[in-house]
């Protein structure tokens, strides 16, 4: 659905984006992770032929993004970083216009129709300018799904949501991925887990790595991370875990927690339980951690582990 | 040209929404109306006196397209500029629009603000037929107005263009104003000053086409292509300007 080859794009001497090559398959959620200024934006905006690269091609749905652009956007769906309204229109009509611009027959029960995907049908006489931000976003949502696109490009549809709309966007988002190829934008590594089958580590311009989320986590990793608490003072509990056969990387944490990891197939936890407990410690808690995307960078750059991960 | 017309309906619909639009169709007709008022009463007064001519439609066309010099240029620099600066161009350019349609569109929207303006102003001819004997002359009306809505269209086309090169709206406010002066006036200027070359630059001038024919009732054909090529010079210019936008 999504192939793009050597794709590189300048702004004048700076060089946004260079040499990427991926591919988004047909009804696959594929996430864009990176930091500000790694290159999501531009990536998107050539995927929707908002403008040309200066090296590289991308083909979307079958077409090429630069030379046969229009067939591309009838079949794009695009939800750009700053969503474009017309704070002076009321819903309805933004929506309509669109709508009409995109030459859908009955435009009016279409739009009725997105209106009610995004929960906003009883919102659709209201001017634009006097929606929360949230709303906002679901029209811009709404307008990216009028034309039944094959491919939705959503540049990063939460930010800037209260946490119940992130929910909400994002349970839509899912429900939309259903039967449609999503390339979507985030710097939450629990978002791009949550909703995508697969994700594009982008930074600097460059893939440095790309996998299911899962995958990306235990290979990036070579192993899972758990935190150990225990009541009280916590006086020599890191030697005590060292010492259990399986166990790397004891840290404590400025909380008072203590870090280990294990490799992955060899799980050492109930050792570890034991030894805590028999070491006289009053275990409160073992729990898996998450991985943050800061750690991530910090990793992938540290091992250099981006260039075999983004060769393949 | 079904992409034209809906961008163009949207934009005019904007203008009976936005002050600016109503600020300025209602100055020019009050001050048309001022003016026209003046020519009459000047005209009942001095009738008797001297031998002088029943005043034309000119006293309405003359002051209007000097007022379009002025005012137009707020008209038209927020068409392309405006969505630039709120984003929504994004949406225009991912939408599936040709830039040329786009440009167009937003021309025809402007267009179509004018002619209304344009078709409200004939209350004044029709008052002045009323007036004076035997009626005015219909030749030189039907001529002096399509020239105004000539002059108000390669405005526009120009306007547009410039406003495609900025996203502030004062900024192309200014420099639409200056092309228009530039266009108006300048030429004819520079050829009273110009040792050579004044041939060209008379031709150039927008005024010499509109004073010196079609306000005097005669509508030459090369007036007509000289309007004509500065409407397609400004939405062809407006056109490149959108599309070099995309590659920056
Ligand atoms: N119009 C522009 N002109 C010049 N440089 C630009 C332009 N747009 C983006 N850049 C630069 O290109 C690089 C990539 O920017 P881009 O907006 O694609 O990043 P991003 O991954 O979307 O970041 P964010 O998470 O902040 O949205 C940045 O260094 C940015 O400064
Ligand atoms: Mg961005």
């Amino acid at each position: 659905m999504i192939q793009v080859v050597g794709l590189t794009k300048d702004y004048g001497a700076r060089r946004a984006i260079e040499n990427l090559t991926f591919e988004a398959r047909q009804g696959e959620v594929l996430g864009f992770l990176g930091p500000n200024g790694a290159g999501k934006t531009t990536t998107m905006r050539i995927l929707t032929g908002y403008m040309p690269p200066t090296a590289g091609t991308a083909r979307v749905a079958g077409y090429d993004v630069v030379s046969e652009s229009l067939e591309v956007r009838r079949r794009v769906g695009y939800l750009p970083e700053t969503v474009p309204l017309y704070p002076d229109m009321t819903v309805f009509d933004y929506l309509e216009f669109m709508a009409d611009l995109r030459h859908l027959p009955n435009a009016d029960d279409r739009v009725a129709e997105v209106l009610d995907v995004v929960g906003m049908a009883e919102r659709a006489d209201s001017y634009i300018g006097n929606l929360s931000k949230g709303m906002r976003q679901r029209v811009g949502l709404a307008q990216a799904l009028l034309h039944k696109p094959e491919v939705l490009i959503l540049d990063e549809p939460t930010i800037g949501l209260d946490p119940a709309q992130v929910v909400e966007v994002r349970n839509l988002i899912r429900e939309i991925g259903r039967d449609r190829t999503v390339l979507l934008s985030t710097h939450i590594l629990s978002e791009a887990q949550q909703l995508c089958d697969r994700v594009l580590i982008i930074n600097k311009g460059h893939i440095v790595a790309e996998d299911t989320p899962e995958n990306l986590q235990a290979r990036l990793f070579g192993a899972e991370r758990v935190v150990v608490r225990v009541r009280g003072d916590a006086e020599g509990l890191e030697e005590r875990i060292a010492a259990v056969d399986g166990v790397q990387d004891v840290e404590r944490k400025a909380d008072g927690g203590v870090e280990f990891r294990f490799a992955p197939g060899q799980d050492v936890r109930p050792q570890v339980a034991r030894a805590v407990v028999q070491a006289g410690y009053d275990l409160l808690e073992m729990r898996p951690v998450g991985v943050s995307l800061e750690e991530i960078f910090l990793q992938l750059t540290r091992d250099n582990v981006g260039a075999d991960a983004s060769n393949e | 040209m079904r992409n034209i017309w809906i961008i163009a309906r949207r934009e005019y619909k904007l203008y009976f929404i936005s002050p600016i639009a109503y600020v300025i169709a209602f100055l020019m007709l009050l001050i048309i109306g001022i003016l026209f008022a003046l020519a009459l009463v000047y005209y009942s007064n001095n009738a008797f006196m001297m031998p002088m001519g029943a005043p034309d439609v000119t006293i309405v066309t003359q002051p209007f397209v000097f007022l379009m010099v002025l005012s137009l240029p707020a008209l038209t620099m927020r068409l392309l500029a405006d969505e630039q600066r709120m984003g929504t161009m994004e949406l225009l350019l991912t939408a599936p629009v040709r830039d040329w349609e786009l440009v167009a569109g937003k021309w025809l929207g402007a267009f179509l603000f004018m002619l209304t303006l344009i078709g409200v102003t004939l209350i004044f001819p029709i008052m002045l037929n009323g007036v004076v004997d035997p009626g005015i002359d219909q030749g030189l009306m039907v001529a002096a107005y399509v020239g105004v809505i000539l002059v108000s269209a390669a405005f526009l086309a120009l306007g547009v263009a410039v406003s495609a090169l900025f996203s502030n709206n004062l900024a192309a406010f200014f420099a639409t104003l200056v092309v228009f002066v530039v266009f108006w006036w300048m030429f004819d200027l520079a050829a009273g000053i110009l040792p050579a070359g004044g041939e060209i630059l008379r031709y150039l001038s927008m005024q010499s086409h509109f004073y010196g024919s079609m306000n005097r009732g005669i509508i030459n054909l090369s007036d007509v292509v000289y309007f004509l090529s500065l409407i397609a010079l400004g939405l062809f210019t407006g056109s490149v300007a959108v599309e070099t936008r995309r590659w920056r």
